[in-house]
């Protein structure tokens, strides 16, 4: 089997053949291929600007791999502020003897991804480390996109608007949990890894009058709307109910005391829209298969500023706190 | 509904409708009352439900829960925490234990501080993965610190029976297993307490059976309910031991019979008895000393023992609390966290200076993460 | 204290002493070595506590508790319905536009 060695990293010609014979000819694009010291890029109005490392174990999972989340994650982060996504960068770090094979799949994977946004890979750099260096593989990608509409913000949200989760919850952080060495566990479960701006490009496209937009990552839909609710100093009133939790999902959380809202999405989002366009932002949502079952969760008032209320379905309510720490199994 | 379905055990004792109902009975039985209910939930898994689905809110005012001792790692004295940090720093040594010991603070560190710091300690899912660990490293010494109370005491006898069954000789025990009737008793002892009910712990009486709480009723006069963990059981539960007061009578009672029977699972019983003795006394924090309230390792079964093996190197001096902490108070119910003077100030959940705040099933941790505005 | 899950046994390995359970669609092996031999089988209810089945579930038991939550559910629906009916029926407004 093939893998990949320290010389791949040490800018002779092993490197230039990785560069060519992986990189150019699945990212193959004619910025990319000038091979310049930096990449050229034609740009019109506002850009927003984002980078991400990103680090994953196991690397490949159900739904998805290291190469998918790279370039959805950066991907992402510019559609959440409006932006439509137009170059990224991408920089691996490579462990030594990383199985080729690996490598490419991985590659590939990121190629067919970036169709979905039409985002192109115009720079790059690869280092190749001693064992033990890295654990495998880290990927960082950079991303710049046009800002298609202003003013999308997690400072701006209003009393009155009302809050969108695009799907179900907590697939990814379930399914790399059960993916994980000596979880020995299966069902049918996989990442909610997804390309998110064909569908904010329709939300923009069917001029819904948008606050603010934020993918549920690290942290979960927990993390987002406590920083929604201490950014705009709102409060982000929710109904329990209303937030979607697959069975498995839920299964996982049973199974190891977790709450779906702690655990990390990577093609799922929130987004705070005027109560009037409400209803049209969820069919517009719903057009889209990975938002087949956006729903409104709740609604921005100032009963408690900078905190999260989740009503539950017979009338008490309780905050909803922060997630704390690294995710350990209870017992307790 | 004709047939079970697995759903069902989830969704049936959590639905809304039957809680609201509940709620309706029992606030119109607790008119009856002539005196307000103050329930103990022994339990943290208890504690845990009444917070996070909020059921005060839901219940009449004459209705008061006072959180009892029982979560595992909040009991744990720091002593013995220091103890689970000394055996990792030992050389060639894997520290294994269960995923919710390994953010507990310790007198000056934590397993999670020791574990960046280049020791190997590592969560469990499972006991049985030790053995696995164990075989693995032949020449590490695996230490399995274990923590629980009369649940999840079983699981280690297993252990040690498949480790003592298949020869393997680099895995210790660190006892820290605890019993439910003794921290009950030494709670109640003194009589102040303002304790006039008792929820009884779900798993633990599955374990046990509810016949471990019989002479308890006769003994302070007060009904005791064993329920099970999802809100409506607490709830049903609730409504027995209100009604039990209201009538007068002081009972018994199992609400969690689809798990729980007055004997138990007879075969763990069995397998505990075969290991494991009681301790002549265990110093639970909060409470202090109290005898013949947890488990140790047979004498026969010494060389397994870490606290013997290793006894050089672990701390014996006790680790009190901060004086201004008033846990103990707390779990009388003579006090509300409110009213401790280091509440939400100098003690945190993040820098916890008594047990209560130490997990999120502690009174005062609770407290701190949803009553201020919701109560 | 003490998470245990309701899970159900799919299959049961009497060599290994261990079963299957499905906890709402995640799957994973448990020990039995704290049951008593034989009395798991394939399509029981049980409690997992850290890996270990620790008891089965009365099925019937739970049923019959479903079973009288529901009846009081229905008969409180049935009053609640005949309520309404009662005050629209003594409705002082009626007919008035």
């Amino acid at each position: 089997m093939k893998q990949v060695q320290l010389s791949h990293g040490g800018g002779g010609e092993e490197t230039n053949k990785l560069i060519h014979d992986l990189f150019y000819r699945h990212f193959k694009n004619d910025i990319l291929i000038k091979a310049e010291d930096a990449a050229v890029l034609q740009t019109e109005g506002k850009i927003a600007f984002t980078t991400d490392s990103f680090t994953v174990s196991p690397l490949f999972f159900e739904g998805g791999d290291i190469g998918k989340l790279a370039v959805a994650g950066t991907v992402n982060d510019l559609a959440m502020m409006g932006a439509k996504p137009l170059y990224l960068s991408s920089a691996f770090m490579i462990e030594e003897g990383f199985p080729f094979e690996e490598l490419e799949r991985i590659v590939e994977s990121m190629a067919a991804e970036l169709e979905k946004s039409g985002a192109k890979i115009v720079c790059g750099d690869t280092k190749v480390v001693p064992r033990g260096s890295v654990d495998k593989l880290f990927i960082n990608t950079a991303g710049i996109g046009q800002i298609m509409r202003e003013g999308i913000s997690s400072q701006t949200i209003h009393e009155g608007d009302v809050i969108i989760a695009s799907r179900d919850i907590g697939r990814h952080g379930a399914t790399v949990l059960m993916a994980r060495e000596g979880l020995e566990v299966s069902a049918d479960l996989g990442s909610d890894c997804e390309t998110l701006w064909p569908a904010v490009e329709a939300l923009i496209g069917d001029n819904i009058s948008i606050s603010a937009l934020r993918d549920a990552t690290r942290g979960g839909l927990a993390a987002v709307l406590n920083e929604w609710a201490e950014n705009s100093g709102v409060c982000l009133e929710i109904e329990e109910s209303a937030i979607r939790v697959s069975d498995e999902v839920q299964g996982i959380c049973e199974m190891f005391g977790f709450e779906a809202t702690d655990l990390a999405n990577e093609g799922t989002f929130v987004a705070a829209v005027a109560p009037m366009h409400a209803a049209f932002a969820v069919s517009t949502l719903q057009r889209f298969g990975f938002c087949s079952d956006a729903a409104v969760i709740g609604r921005v008032t100032q009963q408690y500023p900078g905190k999260v209320v989740l009503h539950s379905a017979f009338g008490s309510r309780r905050f909803l706190d922060l997630p704390k720490g690294e995710l350990l199994p209870r017992i307790c | 509904m004709s047939e079970l379905k697995l759903k069902d055990l989830y969704d049936g004792f959590r639905d809304p409708a039957t809680i609201r109902m509940l709620a309706a009975q029992i606030g119109e039985a607790a008119k009856a009352l002539h005196e307000p209910l103050r329930i103990m939930e022994v339990c943290g898994g208890h504690t845990h439900t009444i917070m996070k689905y909020g059921l005060p809110q839901v219940l009449p005012d004459n209705i008061d829960f006072i959180h009892g001792p029982g979560c595992p790692v909040c009991i744990m004295p720091k002593e013995r925490i220091d103890h689970a940090i000394a055996l990792a720093r030992m050389d060639d040594t894997i520290l294994v234990t269960l995923g919710d010991m390994i953010r507990v603070p310790g007198s000056q560190s934590s397993l999670a501080v020791e574990r960046a710091a280049g020791r190997d300690i590592r969560p469990l899912y499972t006991p049985m993965d030790a053995l696995k660990i164990a075989k693995e490293h032949p020449d590490k010494k695996v230490i399995f610190f274990a923590i629980g109370f009369e649940t999840t005491t079983p699981m280690t006898a297993a252990l040690l029976h498949a480790a003592i069954a298949q020869k393997v000789t680099n895995l210790y025990f660190h006892i820290n297993h605890v019993l439910v009737p003794p921290a009950i008793d030494a709670i109640m002892s003194d009589g102040q307490a303002k304790i006039n009910a008792f929820i009884g712990p779900s798993h633990v009486s599955v374990i046990t059976g509810a016949k471990i709480y019989a002479p308890l009723p006769q003994k302070y006069s007060t009904p005791v309910v064993v329920c099970g963990f999802e809100p409506v059981d607490v709830m049903q539960g609730i409504l027995m031991a209100v009604r039990q007061q209201a009538e007068g009578r002081a009972e018994l009672e199992i609400e969690y019979s689809r798990s729980v029977t007055m004997e138990g699972n007879v075969k763990a019983q069995q397998l505990i008895d075969m290991y494991l003795q009681p301790r002549s006394h265990f110093r639970w924090r909060g409470i202090g000393d109290i005898p013949d309230s947890a488990l140790e390792l047979k004498p026969e079964f010494a060389h397994l023992d870490a606290e013997k093996v290793f006894a050089e190197v672990l701390p014996t001096e006790p680790i009190d609390d901060h004086k201004l902490c008033i846990c103990g108070t707390i779990l009388k119910g003579l006090a509300k966290p409110m009213e401790c003077k280091v509440f939400g100030t100098a003690c945190t959940p993040n820098s916890p200076l008594g047990s209560c705040m130490v997990s999120s099933e502690g009174a005062c941790n609770a407290y701190y993460r949803y009553a201020g505005v919701l109560g | 204290m003490c998470l245990s899950i309701p899970s159900k046994v799919v299959s049961v390995d009497r060599e290994k002493n261990t079963a299957v359970v499905d906890t709402m669609g995640v799957k994973r092996e448990a020990g039995l070595d704290l049951m008593e031999e034989g009395s798991v089988n394939v399509d029981d209810y049980v409690l997992i506590h850290i890996g270990f089945v620790m008891n089965k579930i009365d099925e019937e038991d739970a049923l019959e508790s479903l079973k009288v939550y529901h009846e009081i559910l229905a008969k409180l629906d049935e009053e609640e319905r005949s309520r309404v009916v009662l005050e629209d029926d003594n409705c002082e407004n009626r007919g008035a536009p």
